[in-house]
């Protein structure tokens, strides 16, 4: 069917065209043997150029010390071997390409053709053969003809999915092996009564005249290295995260829970109540609090409230005290669960 | 050597000899007067009566005659000596116009004027004392500790390699690749403006100490990859891929199409 015609080297045949016609401009390699024996010289130079290359990229990976370092204008200092393996590399493809580009525009015809296209539609006697074939399926198969195995096979197709819902139901529950359901892991973490407030990766116990007014610490409960050096937990941290600030107690304008504070240190859960981010992007002066994800901001002043952004939930606070060492310590679990929403939670 | 020794006896040469050693002489002068011991700032009660006055005629009309506060100013009572002095010699304060935030700029007062100053304030109320050069040496310090300790309690608002980034309200965590170690131990000690404070009682000296060797670091560092487009990360790196280098790969390719023969 195919029937390869060069287009415009004659005229062409009118309504039969789907291209416009240009009349057709020989090149300065098709007329002159000397431009074109030019070009082939340029072409082959390229790709001997990129053979070069690759060459080269082999002896500077063997030969450039990786800690050699050279100032490049604009790029800074940077490492002498990354740039030369770049430098290699990247024109020995360049060179492939340009010399593909300049043989096709230079030295390969370029007389546009037409290719005439046979018909998407099948025949006709096809169609009719392949539906003769499906009707005759359907007569042997006897899928018409054995009721009952038409009926049992529909209902094991519908009741295949079933096992799916057992093992989809571990996700709401802890299953038949009686571990916690999700939810209740999601709503409880390591803080518990008298659990010591250490700080976040020196694990120093905090007392309260350690935090000035306009204080920060990110903290996490004592019992976590014990937790994550055991068992491996590193969830644990990312449910047990709080930050600790101090404010005037005059300031304090509204809190979770009734003297939850400790003489103006609260502490709040660092995790983001949107999507989960940790936050301790506090600003002192406005006791706002951050999240750099998507900006919402909390108001750690005011019982953590979103002011701004598209959290939904208020921070969770967490209500601390001192023990009878006078460290910081928690007086309870946090009373709702930490971090983002999730549907059970209502 | 030919070019020059054909033209050794031109007239001009002398000339050119007398500038040289003149700009020898007295480039090599200012380098030695400028090397005099640092004064030795004991907060003596005249220095006291010096900052008084300045704070009188300088800072008064924000922060209140008895530096009690106003409405257009905190109160200084208890910020210290180090938060005057980071707060003034980084040219912060005075203020130039009321913003979001203070900016850095050059130093209204010279440094016998900040440490008079410094000193005032500090007779009012105590508040953490100025750095001393031993306070802010960080030989020997662990900087992988350092690292770890800066993205716990620093990287969340001055981005994970100290660039800087946006707060609320056209409030901003400046960048750190020129913070002077003093002026960083000062900052975490007073809590300038939004930056809380990080205590000796819960970040002591020494992590402190290591987070300004990782900072160090940091300012050190050099991009063995090539351009760094300002250590953003990827943000900055697909907006250069995609705006840039795309543009480039599209003008290439019109070009080639173009230039037909």
């Amino acid at each position: 069917m195919t029937d390869i015609t060069p287009h415009g080297s004659q005229p062409a045949k009118l309504g039969h065209s789907p291209v416009a016609d240009v009349p057709h401009v020989l090149r300065a390699t098709d007329t002159n043997p000397k431009a074109a024996k030019r070009a082939e010289r340029q072409v082959a130079s390229m790709f001997l150029l990129s053979i070069i290359l690759v060459i080269a990229f082999i002896v500077c990976y063997v030969t450039i010390d990786k800690d050699t370092v050279v100032y490049i204008p604009v790029f800074g200092e940077v490492a002498l071997l990354t740039i030369m393996l770049g430098l290699t590399s990247g024109l020995s493809i360049l060179l492939i390409g340009a010399g593909a580009i300049q043989w096709a525009k230079k030295l390969m015809p370029d007389v546009e053709v037409v290719q005439m296209r046979h018909e998407m539609a099948s025949p006709a006697d096809a169609t009719a053969e392949a539906a003769a074939n499906y009707e005759r399926g359907k007569e042997e198969s006897g899928f018409a003809r054995y009721p009952i195995i038409r009926r049992t096979l529909i209902g094991a197709m519908a009741l295949f999915p079933i096992p799916a819902l057992f093992l989809l139901r571990d996700l709401w529950s802890g299953g038949l092996s009686g571990k916690a359901s999700p939810d209740e892991i999601l709503s409880h973490t390591l803080w518990r009564k008298g659990e010591r407030i250490v700080v976040d990766e020196t694990y120093q116990p905090i007392k309260p005249e350690d935090l000035p007014v306009g204080g920060l610490v990110s903290a996490v409960p004592a019992n976590l290295m014990e937790e994550q050096e055991l068992s491996g937990n590193l969830d644990a941290r990312g449910k047990a995260a709080i930050i600790l600030v101090r404010m005037d107690p005059t300031e304090i304008v509204a809190q979770q829970g009734d003297g939850w504070d400790y003489q103006g240190i609260v502490a709040y859960s660092k995790i983001c109540t949107h999507v989960g981010c940790p936050i301790a992007l506090y600003e002192q002066r406005t006791h706002h609090l951050l999240c750099p994800c998507h900006q919402s901001t909390f108001d750690l002043a005011n019982a953590g409230a979103v002011v701004f952004g598209p959290a939904a939930r208020n921070m969770p606070q967490l209500p601390i005290g001192v023990d009878n060492e006078g460290y910081l310590v928690a007086l309870d679990d946090f009373a709702q669960p930490v971090g983002p929403s999730f549907w059970e939670r209502g | 050597m030919k070019f020059l020794a054909a033209r050794r006896r031109n007239p001009l040469v002398a000339l050119g000899l007398l500038l040289a050693a003149l700009v020898a002489v007295g480039g090599g002068y200012a380098a030695i007067a400028n090397v005099q011991p640092a004064q030795a700032s004991a907060s003596s009660q005249t220095q006291v009566e010096e900052g008084k006055k300045l704070y009188l005629a300088g800072c008064s009309s924000c922060h209140g005659m008895e530096a009690q506060g106003t409405a257009n100013g905190p109160t200084l009572l208890g910020v210290g000596a180090a938060a005057v002095d980071f707060q003034v010699s980084s040219g912060r304060m005075p203020l130039a116009a009321p913003g979001a935030q203070a900016v850095a700029k050059a130093p209204s007062y010279n440094e016998e004027q900040v440490a008079a100053l410094a000193a005032y304030v500090a007779s009012l109320a105590p508040g953490p004392a100025i750095p001393t050069e031993e306070d802010a040496s960080f030989e020997g310090a662990n900087v992988a500790q350092g690292g770890v300790l800066f993205r716990t309690n620093c990287a969340q608002c001055h981005q994970a390699a100290g660039q800087g980034a946006a707060l609320t309200q056209g409030k901003w965590a400046p960048n750190l690749m020129q913070a002077e170690p003093k002026e960083i131990l000062e900052a975490m000690l007073t809590g300038p403006q939004s930056m809380p404070v990080f205590s000796d009682g819960t970040l002591p000296l020494e992590n402190k100490k290591q987070i300004i060797a990782y900072i160090n670091n940091l300012q050190n560092a050099s991009s063995p990859g090539g351009l760094d487009l300002g250590r953003l990360g990827p943000v900055t790196e697909g907006l250069f891929l995609w705006t840039a280098v795309f543009a480039a790969l599209i003008g290439a390719a019109i070009w080639i199409g173009i230039k037909a023969r």
